[in-house]
């Protein structure tokens, strides 16, 4: 008796579950079909969009050796996003964004975007630093059809239809500096030294054919290894073949032997005696090395957190405070700023969220706000951008001395430079 | 390649030359010592050994902020405070390293090739989560940054003099201690034969941690004098890994002559090449030639006679 009263009493409550469930379902059915028909006109292949929201994707390596570039890049684009949304987001929707770690490992950047675009479907990614981290990302990118926007000054020689590149290519970067260097400064003999890899290798053949072509000199062009320490060689065979400019792409760890070194061995470059001029050295890198060690040093590149502009005023305070009165703002950094924008005014332009529509809708696209001043995008991907020449001060901020009048074209595949 | 310059550039450039291949020298002797003792006297692969460079880097780091907050006064001088508590810091730390992980792992070489290996992946990601994954500035005393000039061309960087004396002095203390003191037989004699010096009343163990914590100590130094001349962030102890291991297998491990013979022989060489030859050529040869002087003397330059 008690037992059959358990049962209907079970019976009883499987029957209201049940019809709860249908009630719950068709509810549920019905609130995800409207969602679909309201976020399909901007959204016809099937990207992370809903009614409020977008999801975008953001890969850096926050550890191993790339960290320490890379993390400026992460909070500049947080810090877009996070202003994007309070302007009331994109199309309507509050953007959220999925970070992932490439852990300065390339084959792990090309799991990780893999991930961001066939699980999460993200709408873009914001990302990459190296250019080996983004050649190995380029071909998920273009079989999944997705649109990284890529921030780093790299040495040109790429267009992909699936990227955007918001720093600059190298003749933007180069040809401007030397021929200021030439033309303010009269230096006629150029020593080239770089770290040995794609990037400072292109870069000095296209600045050793710009100074030929000017009919200057090359008196000498040196590679060393990724993490070299010990400059005392180069610098002696400096001395010996007395360049005008010495030309330096070193980047990461011996960035900061080789300054340390420079000064040691008696070179002030505050005299100019020889004159150094570098394309990789920002505010970021000089935090390491040391404003005491590279003061006098000109770098040429589009950007310098000490820029005169309303804009970059309004950057640099709302940089600071989120992450803190002592943080130094670098040319990626700023870069890496532009790219939400630039896709949050592809999209607005758009219509949609599509990556095809966004591609079209990419090209001229104009950015007023941008703290470097003012930028369009070219056909090419790459973006019209003033270039800049500043001087190291002691407290490790460039002067700016220097600025071209003419937006500089970027010409990724430079006839004559290859 | 000589003919466009005269003689006195010339006789300069090979002084300044000369001189360095002695700075890069006294940087492999400074960097291999506190491995060699480590692997040659207990036959432990340490590959934490740039980790614990860096922890004297960042002492030194500490040290410089602390010196410029309190004792502005005499900032010229943090630097020696520096390098004393590097020593300690590290050797401590490598003590610490020792009782909890090394000493059960003896006679396991691959194992505490992989345990030190993690050792160091730790070690960076504390440094990184304390310090930031960027690069630090450490403020070098001025007095410390300049060079001497002798004649117009030649001119000789104070850091580089600085280095050198300290890997005399470090060099001979290691010395004394190794071949003079009454630790140093006892180490001896643990290398030579193990259960007879526990036989005759030598504490083997302890002799092994102080051992340790020695050449820790001495890595931390090293990193500490480093910062002069190169960066301190979480990875930049992977910059002087390899060559270090070079020096020492080179060298002919258990033998801390041939650590300094082969540090000698490494750096001339490559100072040398790379002044005729480009940076990663001068390497490249450099690295060819040690393989294939280990491939016909596979137990390096000098090795420790022991009946096995």
């Amino acid at each position: 008796m008690k037992r059959k009263k358990i049962f209907q009493g079970l019976t009883r409550s499987c029957l209201n579950r049940r019809n709860l469930f249908k009630i719950l379902g068709m509810s549920a059915f019905l609130w995800v079909s409207t969602a679909v028909i309201a976020a399909d006109n901007v959204n016809t292949t099937g990207l992370a969009v809903t009614d409020d929201t977008v999801t975008v994707g953001i890969l850096h390596s926050v550890t191993g050796t790339m960290a320490i570039s890379e993390t400026g890049s992460v909070q500049a684009e947080k810090l877009a996003i996070k202003q994007i949304n309070a302007e009331g987001g994109v199309l309507g929707r509050q953007i959220k964004y999925i970070q992932e770690d490439g852990a300065s490992d390339w084959p792990t950047f090309a799991e990780k975007a893999k991930k961001l675009l066939v699980s999460d479907k993200v709408a873009s990614v914001f990302g990459c630093w190296t250019s080996a981290s983004r050649k190995a990302v380029l071909p998920v990118f273009e079989q999944y059809n997705g649109m990284l926007y890529y921030p780093t000054f790299y040495e040109g020689l790429e267009q992909s239809p699936n990227v955007i590149y918001t720093g600059q290519e190298a003749t933007q970067q180069i040809i401007a500096g030397i021929d200021w260097v030439v033309r303010e400064k009269g230096a006629k003999k150029f020593y080239l030294l770089g770290s040995d890899y794609i990037w400072p290798r292109t870069s000095n053949k296209i600045a050793r054919k710009h100074i030929e072509k000017l009919g200057l000199k090359v008196v000498g062009e040196e590679y060393y290894p990724l993490g070299h320490t010990q400059f005392n060689s180069v610098i002696n065979k400096i001395k010996l073949k007395r360049p005008d400019v010495i030309y330096a792409i070193v980047v990461g760890g011996s960035n900061v032997a080789f300054y340390k070194q420079l000064k040691a061995a008696g070179i002030n470059l505050t005299k100019e005696k020889p004159l150094l001029l570098t394309i990789s050295v920002t505010e970021d890198e000089i935090l390491g090395i040391g404003g005491e060690n590279i003061v006098g040093a000109y770098a040429a590149m589009k950007y310098f957190q000490s820029l005169e502009n309303a804009n970059n005023k309004a950057f640099v305070s709302d940089f600071k405070k989120e992450y803190g009165e002592d943080i130094v703002i670098g040319d990626v950094t700023q870069a890496a700023y532009l790219g939400p924008w630039l896709w949050k005014a592809a999209v607005e332009k758009a219509g949609s969220f599509d990556i095809d529509k966004i591609r079209k809708a990419s090209p001229d696209i104009e950015l007023t706000t941008a703290p470097e001043g003012y930028v369009k995008i070219h056909p090419n991907h790459h973006l019209w951008s003033k270039t800049r020449v500043g001087l190291a001060q002691q407290d490790g901020q460039y002067k700016v001395v220097y600025e071209t009048s003419q937006l500089m074209e970027p010409d990724p595949f430079p006839k004559g430079y290859q | 390649m000589f003919s466009e310059y005269t003689s006195t550039e010339l006789v300069s450039i090979f002084a300044m030359q000369g001189f360095a291949g002695l700075i890069l020298f006294s940087i492999f002797v400074l960097m291999a010592l506190g491995l060699a003792i480590i692997f040659g006297q207990m036959g432990v692969i340490n590959m934490a050994h740039g980790e614990f460079m860096i922890l004297g880097a960042y002492v030194t780091y500490l040290t410089s902020l602390f010196f410029a907050d309190y004792l502005s006064d005499i900032y010229g001088i943090y630097f020696f405070v520096a390098m004393i508590l590097a020593f300690f810091v590290a050797g401590g730390f490598g003590a610490f390293v020792e009782w909890a992980m090394i000493q059960h792992l003896y006679r396991r070489p691959l194992d505490t090739l992989l345990a030190t290996w993690g050792l160091s992946l730790i070690m960076q990601q504390i440094f990184r989560s304390v310090f930031g994954a960027r690069e630090v500035g450490i403020t070098i005393p001025e007095w410390m940054m300049g060079s001497i000039p002798l004649t117009e061309m030649v001119e000789i960087p104070i850091n580089g003099i600085f280095l050198m004396c300290l890997t005399i002095l470090i060099a001979i203390s290691v010395y004394l201690l190794m071949f003079k003191s009454r630790y140093g037989g006892q180490v001896r004699a643990v290398v030579q034969n193990r259960p007879m010096a526990g036989a005759v009343g030598i504490n083997t163990e302890k002799v092994d941690r102080v051992t340790f914590a020695l050449g820790c100590g001495i890595a931390g130094v090293a990193g500490s004098a480093f910062t002069m001349i190169g960066s301190t962030s979480p990875t930049s102890g992977q910059l002087y890994i390899v060559d270090t291991f070079l020096v020492v297998v080179f060298g002919g491990a258990g033998s801390l002559l041939g650590t300094i013979a082969s540090a000698f022989t490494i750096s001339q060489a490559q100072s040398t090449m790379e002044f005729f030859l480009s940076g990663s050529m001068a390497k490249v040869l450099t690295l060819l030639t040690v393989v294939v002087i280990l491939m016909l003397r596979p137990q390096g330059l000098f090795s420790l006679k022991i009946r096995k």
